[in-house]
């Protein structure tokens, strides 16, 4: 008893002793226990968490959380609104890609039957010029052949002329005098047949 | 400096105030709750103050903390779970900012004192319990009753069950408390070893580095735990606020 009573004094001293040397001024009276263990100091330490924590709880419920909730989720929306608009360029992109494919294939279709029509067209009116010229040409060979065929005639129909004519100026020179005409006509005649 | 490694723990009064035969007096741990509160909260106020689209560093520590335990709550309890966010990240807040002031030499550390925290872990359970059956009723009672529990262990599992749920607080408690207890002691032990021995002398001074250089140390370690404690403790509140929302699981 005396011994415990006297370890409870010299614990009380050490404690005093350390106190006045940090120069924390502290209350007498609960300084011998263990501090965490002091239940005197319990309702005090309650009442204070309830308020600050409460404060803190309120406050934090009503202005921190929803601001940084808010400031997420623009940020969030901003960003799939971002996406939702590159996504729709894109496809705008390939719609025109697209497009412009689409025209390409029209126009070369087009250019060819264009090509096409102009090579017909071209095609034909060669063949008209042909056949004009041919026919006109066809016309000429006849024409000619008709006037060589008359020439032909002529000559024919003079030989017997130019062979009387002949036949009077070779008697005359051979045999000297006039032939007559009947009789050289005659003789050819009879030649030719 | 003084070198009685428990000093650091002791309450003094600032304002003495006294109702009804009770203590309510303002102390330097209702100082240094005011000032964890003030802290935390013009953290958060003045870091997302600009509402910046593209954060700034302080914004983004805010909304990572925030990502953080919003995630961790999402994961544990679900969706449903979330109405719990402000009171979940309320705790960390408050115990991750109180560990970290504890660390600075002369500060009262607030949740060194075992019914600060056994206060906080009640808050905790209470909701659970308060929540649980305003929500489901009697149905909240299948939490002591897993399912598939073959009928004869039945009652030995149910005992076991409450015994655990009964000791949920003081485990969540004294893990925070014993924690920040033990490490600013340790680091007060330490931190004592330098000063007496540099007393010493010149062999004292040499002989001191060893201790000084543990001190760093564990002030490093101190302030991983002070980090560990405060997720320990709203991870584990979180998971016991699934109960609440989920009790047949």
């Amino acid at each position: 008893m005396f011994v415990a009573s006297a370890f409870a004094a010299s614990a009380q001293d050490a404690a005093e002793a350390t106190h006045s040397e940090t120069g924390v001024a502290s209350d007498g009276a609960h300084e011998a226990g263990f501090p965490p263990f002091d239940s005197s100091t319990f309702p005090s330490q309650i009442l204070w968490l309830a308020i600050t924590f409460g404060l803190f709880y309120l406050f934090l419920k009503r202005v921190v959380l929803p601001r940084i909730g808010g400031i997420l989720e623009v940020r969030r929306d901003r960003i799939a609104q971002d996406l939702d608009q590159a996504a729709r360029m894109k496809e705008e992109a390939d719609e025109a890609v697209a497009a412009y494919e689409q025209e390409l294939a029209d126009a070369r279709k087009k250019a060819n039957v264009i090509g096409q029509e102009a090579r017909d067209a071209a095609k034909a009116e060669a063949d008209a010029e042909r056949r004009e010229i041919e026919k006109q040409l066809d016309a000429k060979l006849d024409e000619a052949e008709k006037r060589i065929a008359s020439i032909k005639e002529t000559a024919m129909k003079d030989v017997g002329t130019i062979a009387e004519d002949t036949a009077a100026s070779i008697v005359q020179e051979l045999v000297g005098g006039q032939l007559d005409k009947t009789a050289a006509k005659a003789a050819v005649k009879s030649v030719k047949q | 400096m003084a070198n009685d490694p428990i000093h650091q723990f002791q309450i003094s009064k600032w304002i003495p105030i006294e109702v009804g035969g009770l203590d309510f007096s303002f102390t330097n741990s209702s100082a240094f709750m005011v000032a964890t509160v003030v802290a935390a909260g013009a953290f958060l106020f003045l870091t997302t103050s600009s509402r910046g689209l593209v954060p700034g560093r302080l914004q983004s520590i805010s909304e990572m903390s925030y990502e953080f335990v919003a995630s961790m709550l999402r994961d544990s309890a679900g969706s449903h779970g979330m109405r719990f966010f402000p009171f979940v990240f309320s705790i960390f807040m408050f115990v991750l900012m109180a560990n970290l002031l504890g660390l600075f030499p002369y500060f009262f550390t607030v949740t060194s004192h075992i019914i600060v925290t056994f206060a906080l872990a009640l808050l905790v359970i209470g909701t659970v319990v308060v929540y649980g059956f305003w929500k489901h009723g009697f149905g909240f009672l299948r939490l002591f009753v897993p399912q598939g529990v073959p009928g004869v262990v039945v009652p030995l599992v149910v005992l076991i069950e409450i015994v655990s749920f009964l000791s949920r607080p003081v485990s969540l408690s004294v893990r925070l408390f014993a924690n920040m207890l033990a490490g600013h002691i340790t680091l007060k032990v330490f931190a004592g070893f330098v000063t007496s021995m540099s007393a010493l002398g010149a062999a004292g001074v040499a002989g001191a580095i060893l201790p000084l250089i543990m001190t760093v140390a564990i002030t490093g370690l101190e302030f991983l735990v002070a980090f560990m404690q405060a997720y320990v403790f709203a991870v584990l509140t979180c998971m016991y606020l699934n109960d609440a929302v989920h009790p047949g699981h």
